[in-house]
């Protein structure tokens, strides 16, 4: 029962034949070895597994991946380009926004998500857009401030 | 937490929904799938075949027509959320819709799905419920319009046939004066509502003239607490008032007992909610 | 508002530099144990138990086994031979039962593995586990640790008499006298329920047996690889030179993955019967069910004092659920909760008797803060009701009981050796920021127009950097390899098993520091066994106490022979070498040598004086003679909603004193996590089962840790009083903010409710428990 599907992964065109219950996730990590997207708690509520799907973020754990067909997704390996880091990278870098790095690329998926729809956020703006990405190792602090900073830097740009 | 294998088809238009539906009792559909896949993974559903309404681009709009928004039913909980019309016209949808699950979630859960599957603790019915919404339902025998409260049968129980699909959700395009509001208390793991309540308050020379409230969470459906409005009618517009009413809240309703609120507890949520929906509706209203 | 800095001179340590590790985990390019394959690698899956006591009358494989794609499945009876999963307890009474890979005749809890699948993928390998048909008869179970201990509760194991695994009694000092002399006792019970430990990075283990060099090859998302190297060669009767274990990107572990698991067992077990690697992820239903529990605690704690406000002694009797088996720690960690109960107090009597009890639920072992955290609860709560009693400020109180700064080290009644410290300095400053004055005076009129605000104090002190290795069941060393490359690149290698607390970089500064190198540099590795020959691993808050202590001695020795390499190559006399930023130089000569040149000079060893031996490397072991005691001091406002129960906190101020700290950024994330930890329990977290075992908070959806906008803003603060125990003076970081949380919460919300009568919340204090109470007290 497999299915032909068809998707643009990080502006790269990829054709694969899956089973229709293949999640998005494990098409991502195991079909296109794009295993930066992480999986953590299978039940859409930690966020580990966000990728970009048509611009908008989604838990790929919660998507088939034939319901990717014909679809644009973006995963955090598209994040930095030529070797150099995005400002939402180097934000998490810099404030220490991250500790075992589990969570991260959902993390700042969900963040390139936010300053794209609002440049300029406020810290509980913050805290509600990662409403839907968990995090066990930083209690967030680190992360607010390393949005901020990434805002902050982008709107220089 | 892998789902067993089933068959699935994208049909491009309802008509070939319909007949996929009809070729199959035992199909399920597939809209934004938030909460269909995950009950999937844990094998409490496990369908013959999934049939995607994603390719069908007819059932994504939303639309003014004659004092009534048609909101298409694979609408997501953002496009809602960010819908220039809707924040106009019906902003108690707005304020339900953005308050459901998270950014990921609203980014792919839709207005249909969250309706079709009933969990009594979803956000939307409450305001569907005070909106006296109602939902359009096609089969290839015709279509259907049911109000919410007779379409939301009980917990995770539908009035929609194997056969038929949702289209739309019909909800009215809110009159001035009106003001509405949604209030609620979440389980802290989920984010689904322990108790939400969506009002709407209308008032007149300081009188409240029309009162709809919606409750989700409590009961095993959301439903509309036709007591509290009665007791607001025609009372003054004020916090006495509103404590009132909101006493009969839960009225009548077996609250429901879980791991995370006992029914005494949900039943005075309701209370308090109520109020705090109310009150802040009213202060909208002028 | 400090800046990050990435010098590339001298002067990295105490400063704010940002990691090393970081640029592979930000841009999805770090491997997790998920992200490994290997060429032919097939899957494995585990069917477990759906009761929590149970027969086994038969099972059958045949279903599952003719699966297309299924290469084998695995019951009891095949793994018979495999060893059992270790306990490291040791208490002349302790009870260990039956504990192998796989369940034998019965299985004891929810969840107890009882089979396992092979197969082509994942998807087909969960199918085949749906297909294993058992046939159960279910038993009376006990699910309960204080019905556990009644005379006719049924026994969770049948060939012992009672539910008792073990007892353990210590004391000090003459406590009877004390209590009959007091003028005040108070006492209180709590209950600390069993918390999920839940690193986003669930378990997980690839293994491959070569049959050529018969190695047995294992990735596992482990604390202490070595420790599982040992192991697991006495669990598979393996020469231990032919088991290698590399712990790769580890999501986190929080002392969950401080631990010997019968998966990795029981993955090594079929990779090494198929001859073809075998991957095993642990799905989050699984992390949530069967990873060993934190906590699990029914404590009960009396306070002896004197008017004045001198508490003078402790009765403290702790109950501690099991499960149904141990794990690695398991009886081990409530010890650490009965050495720990005189806190930062100066009490010189006390008696504790701790009862370990069997239930059918999950085995509990170590989680963040490991016994320190019950421990401090239960105190800070009865001190707050001392207080009361006394009619005393709980400030005042605390600081009466301190130990001086000039009392140090203090000798406690439970037989430690506290290093060093300034109690009533850190809590001072606490008090300062919180503005503990004008908050009771804001507190007393809010309370006037029925609003509810609290102020909650907890002051704590923390046994860690495990420790002298007589204290330890498995050495309580550490060791590291400094190696200098011919080109002058530095590789440490560590037997600490950093895994997310940035060990890289913290290792890195002090390798750079010494020896004059950029960081850039210098390479850390570790968790390796194939490449770092010695370790203990990473828990206990241990990784600079004693990991970086080791590299810091084998940069020392490094410096120390290529001070006498360098003396020999300048012509200079060894006494008159300077090292300084990179360069040796003398006095005697005009001549320098950077640390580069003699690096190259001690690789193609021309030059070297006739009595040493080539090459620039050294390997050191650093063995503590003490533990480290951190401290501080938490305090936390609330306002608690009266309608509803909900509590916001308002302020959260932390005074924390952990000792000399390498990188300022990496201690200030370790303290947030850790107060993440503490605080989720308060409010959010517990493992609920119900009373026949069943586990109810399952997954995500039920079982609730704290999401970022469940977090306070952390106002933190340090003071430095350096450890005398080891010569960084470090004493560590990774448990504190766990343990000084918890009652600060706690404490506010039972303020706030204090003029109501409420003396005690049990936690998680959820909106519907406060609310009753309310509830309670405005209708009596």
């Amino acid at each position: 029962m497999q299915r032909a599907i068809k998707v643009t992964v990080n502006g790269k065109e990829y054709e694969r034949e899956v089973e229709p219950r293949m999640l998005l996730v494990h098409f991502l990590r195991e079909e296109l070895g794009l295993t930066g997207t992480h999986i953590g708690c299978e039940t859409t509520v930690c966020g580990a597994c966000t990728v970009m799907l048509e611009g908008h973020t989604v838990k790929s754990c919660t998507v088939l991946a034939v319901q990717a067909n014909g679809k644009n997704l973006e995963t955090i390996e598209s994040v930095a380009s030529d070797g150099d880091l995005h400002p939402i990278q180097e934000g998490f870098w810099n404030e220490h926004g991250l500790q075992c790095g589990f969570c991260t690329p959902g993390m700042i998926m969900s963040v390139k998500q936010l300053l794209g729809d609002n440049p300029n956020p406020s810290r509980d703006e913050i805290r509600h857009a990662i409403e839907g990405n968990l995090c066990r190792c930083t209690g967030y602090q680190h992360i607010v401030k390393s949005v901020e900073s990434a805002a902050k830097a982008m709107v220089q740009e | 937490m892998i789902a067993a294998s089933f068959d699935y088809s994208a049909p491009e238009t309802l008509a070939d929904a319909l007949r996929v539906l009809s070729d199959d009792p035992e199909a399920k559909i597939l809209a934004g799938g938030q909460s269909l896949i995950p009950i999937m993974k844990l094998r409490l559903s496990i369908p013959s075949q999934v049939v995607d309404l994603g390719g069908i681009i007819d059932l994504h709009a939303i639309a003014e027509e004659e004092g009534i928004i048609r909101i298409g039913s694979m609408t997501t909980h953002e496009q809602v959320e960010h819908s220039e019309l809707l924040s106009e016209k019906c902003p108690l949808l707005v304020a339900a819709a953005s308050g459901i699950g998270d950014v990921q979630v609203r980014n792919r859960g839709t207005i249909g799905g969250s309706v079709a599957h009933a969990d009594p603790a979803a956000d939307y019915p409450a305001a569907l419920q005070a909106l006296d919404a109602k939902v359009k339902v096609v089969s290839s025998a015709g279509e259907k319009i049911i109000p919410i409260d007779e379409f939301i049968v009980d917990a995770l129980t539908t009035a929609l046939e194997p056969d038929e699909i949702i289209t739309e959700i019909h909800v009215p395009t809110e009159s001035t004066g009106i003001g509405t509001a949604y209030e609620t208390i979440v389980q802290p793991a989920s984010g689904y509502a322990i108790v939400g309540v969506a009002a709407r308050i209308g008032l007149s020379e300081g009188n409240i003239s029309f009162a709809r409230v919606g409750i989700t969470g409590v009961g095993s459906k959301a439903y509309r607490a036709l007591a509290v409005e009665k007791a607001l009618e025609g009372q003054p517009a004020k916090d006495d008032t509103y404590g009132i009413a909101s006493r009969v809240a839960a009225e009548g309703v077996e609250a429901l007992e879980d791991l995370h609120a006992s029914s005494e507890y949900r039943a005075h949520l309701a209370t308090v909610f109520t109020c705090r929906a109310i009150a802040a509706a009213a202060g909208r209203a002028q | 508002m400090a800046t990050t800095t990435t010098p590339t001179t001298k002067g990295f340590v105490g400063k704010r530099v940002r990691r090393t590790e970081d640029p592979r985990l930000i841009t999805g390019t770090a491997t997790y144990v998920d992200d490994v394959t290997r060429p032919g690698m097939l899957y494995a899956a585990v069917l477990r138990s759906p009761y929590a006591s149970a027969r086994i009358s038969s099972i059958s494989i045949e279903k599952a086994a003719s699966l297309p794609g299924v290469s084998a499945v695995y019951t009891g009876e095949d793994v018979k031979a495999v060893g059992p999963v270790p306990c490291a307890g040791s208490m002349p009474t302790l009870r260990v039962p039956h504990h192998k890979i796989l369940a034998q005749d019965r299985v004891y809890y929810v969840g107890h593995p009882v089979a396992a699948v092979v197969a082509i993928d994942r998807y087909v390998a969960q199918d085949a586990v749906d297909q294993i048909e058992v046939e159960y008869e279910p038993t009376e179970c006990v699910a309960d640790p204080e019905k556990a201990l009644e005379s006719d509760a049924v026994r969770v194991h049948p060939e012992y008499d009672d539910n008792v695994a073990f007892t353990f009694h210590a004391e000090g000092g003459d406590t009877d006298a004390a209590f009959a002399a007091a003028d005040v006792v108070v006492s209180e019970r709590v209950t600390v329920p069993r918390l999920a430990p839940s690193p986003m990075e669930t378990r997980g283990v690839v293994a491959e047996y070569d049959e050529g060099t018969e190695e047995l090859l294992v990735y596992s998302s482990t604390q202490i690889p070595h420790l599982l190297k040992t192991q697991l060669a006495v669990q598979l009767s393996l020469p231990e030179n032919h088991v290698r274990v590399i712990a790769p990107e580890v999501g986190g572990g929080f002392g969950s993955k401080c631990n010997v698991w019968a998966e990795e067992a029981l993955t090594c077990f079929a990779a090494m019967d198929l001859k073809q690697p075998i991957k095993w992820i642990e799905n989050r239903r699984e992390s949530i069910n069967v990873v060993a529990h934190g906590r699990g605690h029914v404590d009960h704690l009396e306070m002896a004092a004197s008017k004045d406000g001198t508490i003078t002694a402790l009765r403290f009797k702790i109950l501690q659920d099991i499960g149904g088996h141990h794990q690695l720690l398991t009886p081990i960690i409530p010890t650490l909760a009965v050495i720990m109960i005189p806190g930062l107090y100066k009490i010189k009597n006390f008696t504790a008797d701790l009862t370990g009890v069997f239930t059918n639920l999950p085995p509990t072992d170590l989680y963040r803060g490991a016994g320190r955290p019950e421990a401090t609860y239960v105190l800070e709560r009865v001190v707050d009701k001392l207080a009361d009693k006394l009619e005393m400020d709980p400030a005042e109180l605390r600081l009466k009981n301190f130990p001086a700064a000039d009392e140090f080290p203090f000798e406690t009644a439970t037989g430690l050796s506290y290093d060093s410290g300034d109690y009533a300095k850190a809590f001072n400053i606490a008090l300062e920021n919180v503005g503990y004055d004008s908050f009771l005076k804001k507190q007393e009129k809010a309370r006037s127009k029925g609003r509810l605000l609290g102020l909650g104090i907890s002051t704590y002190g923390e046994v860690c950097a495990f420790g002298p290795s007589p204290a330890l069941p498995a050495g309580g060393w550490e060791s590291a390899t400094v190696r200098v490359e011919a080109t002058g690149k530095v590789t440490v290698m560590s037997g600490a098993s950093p895994h997310g607390q940035g060990g890289e970089t913290a290792y890195s500064q002090l390798a750079a520091d010494a020896l004059g190198v950029p960081m850039e540099d210098v390479v850390v590795i570790h968790g390796d066994t194939g490449k770092v020959h010695w370790g203990v691993g990473t828990f206990g808050s241990r990784g600079t106490a004693i990991g970086g202590t080791a590299v810091h001695l084998a940069l020392e020795d490094i410096v120390a022979k290529g001070k006498k390499y360098a003396a020999h190559i300048l012509n200079a006399s060894l006494d008159s070498i300077q090292f300084n930023q990179g360069i040796f130089s003398s006095n005697e000569v005009e001549e320098k040598l950077t640390f580069q040149e003699l690096a190259l000079e001690a690789a193609v060893a021309q030059k070297l004086p006739p009595d040493t031996e080539p090459g620039l490397s050294a390997t050191r072991f650093f063995e503590p003679p003490n533990f480290a005691f951190p401290f501080g001091a938490h305090i936390c406002t609330v306002e608690v909603d009266g309608d509803t129960g909900q509590v916001e906190i308002l302020r959260y101020i932390a005074v924390d004193d952990i000792g000399n700290v390498i990188n300022p950024m990496l201690v200030d994330g370790q303290l947030h996590g850790g107060v993440a930890q503490g605080l989720g329990p308060a409010f959010l977290e517990e493992v609920v089962f119900s009373e026949d075992g069943q586990l109810l908070t399952g997954t995500f959806m039920d079982y609730a840790i704290p999401k970022a906008k469940d977090m306070p803003w952390i106002e933190s603060e340090r003071t430095v009083t350096p450890s005398p125990v080891n010569p960084l003076g470090a004493k560590g970081v990774g448990e504190a903010g766990t343990i000084g949380s918890l009652p600060a919460f706690v404490n506010a919300v039972v303020d706030a409710l204090s003029h109501m009568g409420v003396e005690h919340i049990d936690i998680p204090m959820t909106p519907q428990k406060v609310w009753n109470l309310i509830n309670e007290r405005s209708q009596s």
